[in-house]
């Protein structure tokens, strides 16, 4: 049973939620107001806040510098891509792992996460020279399968939590009237743990399209995202503050759109199976 | 069908074919995002017009990354870059490796004679040219005029370090936040490391004796890093052990300092449009300590063809337009000659026009006085003056910068900033194999 909560302690509740909530997003208004300064007012100290020179001229030169909507659409095909591509393959494997596991699985489930612990340089040169032996430097096609393989241990642990959660019986009794084994998967599993392979997608595009390490590494001009257009702006001579943040707010607004929109399913998503 | 005829359609669909081919020369050139570089894609039109046969698809990296992808990409043989950007400190260690295509075709345009000795010799490995200069550059004083003459104080066109202190201790007024000199602080081979290993030659120190032993525990680096830190401490801005080349540049358009001792291509910037300052900045030489070396630098970004680029002659023509004497006059007509790429060519300096520029003969004379080959005291067995020319440098150099950025930081003293770089130098010197 909840506990009741005093008018004044849910105003205290309410106000700390706010401050760890700014805290937590001042970064990003920062860089927000940052691209919108001078670049002379960007860096001025103590910082301008209502003082500044305020311009749109930073994004204009971005615009006219970059090819916006080609980094944009390589964004939206390899996040995307991966995400998919990587949820086929994660969706049987979880449901293996949930409902018939063997005596291995928690090791399998444990090495599988232990090879996000290791460091991407690590197998920079290894991975640079398989894609490069197989012609997928520079493409979309090798980026989606690059992150794919990087976050698929993160979306079979994800899907592996959700479908714990479901009763076996209620795939035994589908098994019972005579479903086969994908359309058990497909017909049976899938629409009850939609929320969690819903809230598994949205987490892994936004992990896709905010991947900066590998999207450098692998792409030269044709397949380049949006981490690599925000590279291109940070300058070793001269001041570029103002029009890196236009950059990066260029380059995280469609993301940060998605997750406004999703956040209900992304929420119910990751606290899912949080309370029995 | 007549012969005549035949001859006719052999030659059309020759010269169709030929035209296929020369619009699919595709290059792609890697590069940093400075001005210079930024204005040079702004004038592709010229190149375009002059070149409808090359298509130039750029990729614009920061500084490091762009370093780490090219190696990658030149170390497995990868081809994906066909013009690379690359520092003078790359130049001789991938030339000797056979990672460059050699320059020395260039047509007799591009007048490789022009080009300034200093920046040719750091560009030049076994008498092959291995990149093209796109800008060159060295180090110098920056001051502010008028903080001087308040002072009572002169600036000499070439200071001692004693000036240099003494300028420093009298502009200094830190209830109003102004500080006398700002320096590097931040750690990495490129970035305090730059400016104390040139700082260190004209104190007669060196990186390494002739034998490769490390030399930070000889008098002259101890002298070089007290005065560092002292001036620093006295004089400088706090948190300096966080400043780099564009901290400072910030703090010195904001009138913040009385001084900073930085790159030549850093007095565009002082005097553009974005400073305070623009109409009070004086120009002087690296300061020395009369032991014959100054303390400055010698840097160029330059153009260079990696071997493994499957268009070659596509990225030497490109390489040809970027750094020849036209280009120099293309950008002089359509931005004005303080934007020209300084640092090159000598005929740039005995134009009447760019000699106009107020930090131009500064430039050069800071850029002639830096030696690569000769850059100590006493004699070295390795080429650069702010930074030793082997591969194991970069590793080295921010090593011995993050230790010596914690000694400014007031985390060690120099004396244990040193003994502590003597160790890891040591050892890493051992593990390469350079002394036993």
């Amino acid at each position: 049973m909840a506990r009741a909560q005093s008018p004044r302690r849910r105003l205290i509740t309410t106000l700390a939620a706010w401050a760890v909530a700014l805290i937590i997003f001042f970064p990003v208004l920062w860089m927000i107001l940052t691209s919108f300064k001078t670049e002379a007012s960007a860096v001025a100290m103590p910082p301008q806040f209502l003082s500044a020179d305020w311009t749109l001229e930073n994004y204009a030169e971005v615009w006219a510098r970059s090819d916006y909507p080609r980094f944009f659409w390589n964004s939206v095909v390899i996040s995307i891509g991966s995400t998919l591509f990587g949820l086929a393959i994660a969706i049987p494997s979880a449901w293996a792992m949930a409902f018939v596991p063997g005596k291995k699985t928690k090791d399998l489930l444990m090495w599988m996460l232990s090879t996000k612990m290791m460091p991407a340089v690590a197998v920079m040169i290894p991975l640079y020279l398989l894609f490069q032996r197989l012609g997928l430097i520079d493409t979309k096609f090798g980026l989606v399968i690059a992150l794919m393989l990087m976050n698929l241990p993160i979306i079979i642990w994800m899907l592996y939590t959700y479908f714990k959660e479901i009763p076996g019986e209620i795939l035994e009794a589908s098994r019972m009237d005579g479903a086969t084994l994908w359309g058990e998967i497909i017909y049976v599993l899938t629409p009850m743990a939609l929320p969690g392979i819903a809230s598994t997608m949205l987490l892994n595009i936004i992990l896709a399209w905010n991947e900066a390490f590998w999207t450098i590494v692998l792409t030269t001009t044709k397949a380049a995202p949006l981490s690599a257009f925000i590279a291109s702006f940070s300058a070793p001579q001269g001041l570029f503050y103002a029009k890196l943040s236009a950059a990066s707010a260029m380059a995280i607004l469609p993301i940060l759109i998605l997750g406004w929109f999703s956040q209900k399913q992304l929420v119910r998503g990751l606290t899912f199976g949080a309370v029995k | 069908m007549t012969k005549t005829l035949r001859a006719l359609l052999g030659a059309t669909a020759l010269i169709t074919l030929s035209g296929v081919a020369m619009a699919e020369t595709t290059i792609t050139v890697a590069t940093v995002n400075n001005g210079d570089m930024v204005r040079m894609q702004g004038l592709m039109e010229d190149f375009n017009t002059k070149h409808p046969d090359i298509t130039v698809e750029w990729v614009t990296l920061e500084e490091n990354v762009l370093r780490q992808n090219v190696t990658t990409d030149i170390a497995t043989g990868g081809g994906q870059y066909d013009v690379i950007t690359i520092g003078t400190y790359e130049v001789p260690i991938w030339g000797k490796q056979g990672w460059l295509e050699s320059l020395n075709d260039l047509p007799a345009e591009y007048d490789v004679d022009d080009l300034l000795p200093a920046i040719r010799g750091g560009l030049t490995v076994d008498g092959n040219l291995m990149a093209s200069p796109f800008y060159g550059e060295s180090s110098m004083v920056m001051y502010r005029k008028d903080m001087m003459e308040a002072a009572g104080l002169t600036m000499p066109d070439a200071p001692t370090w004693a000036d240099i202190e003494k300028a420093a201790a009298a502009m200094t007024n830190k209830d109003t936040g102004v500080f006398g000199v700002c320096l590097r602080g931040k750690a990495g081979w490129g970035e305090n490391m730059a400016f104390l290993t040139a700082m260190s030659n004209s104190f007669g120190a060196r990186w390494f004796d002739e034998a490769w032993a490390p030399q930070f525990d000889q008098p002259e680096w101890k002298a070089t890093l007290e005065f560092y830190l002292n001036l620093m401490n006295s004089y400088g801005p706090p948190g300096a052990s966080n400043n780099g080349f564009n901290e400072n540049l910030t703090l010195f358009q904001q009138g913040k300092c009385g001084m900073w001792i930085d790159a030549t291509v850093a007095a565009s910037f002082v005097t553009g449009a974005d400073s305070t300052v623009a109409d009070k900045v004086g120009f002087a030489l690296a300061p020395d300590n009369g032991l014959g070396k100054r303390g400055n630098w010698l840097w160029a970004w330059s153009l260079a063809v990696p071997a493994s680029s499957d268009a070659k002659d596509a990225a030497k023509t490109f390489i040809n337009w970027a750094t020849n004497k036209d280009y120099l006059a293309l950008v002089a007509s359509k931005e004005g000659w303080a934007n020209v790429p300084p640092g090159t060519r000598t005929s740039l300096y005995s134009n009447e026009e760019y000699a106009k520029v107020p930090f131009a003969k500064m430039t050069i004379d800071s850029i002639n006085s830096a030696d690569p080959t000769a850059p100590t005291v006493k004699p070295v067995p390795y080429v650069g003056v702010q930074f030793v020319a082997i591969p194991e440098f970069q590793g080295l150099g921010t090593t011995v910068g993050e230790i010596f950025s914690a000694a400014l930081a007031g985390q060690k003293t120099a004396d244990e900033a040193l003994a502590e770089a003597q160790a890891a130098v040591a050892e890493e010197m051992k593990a390469a194999g350079y002394i036993q």
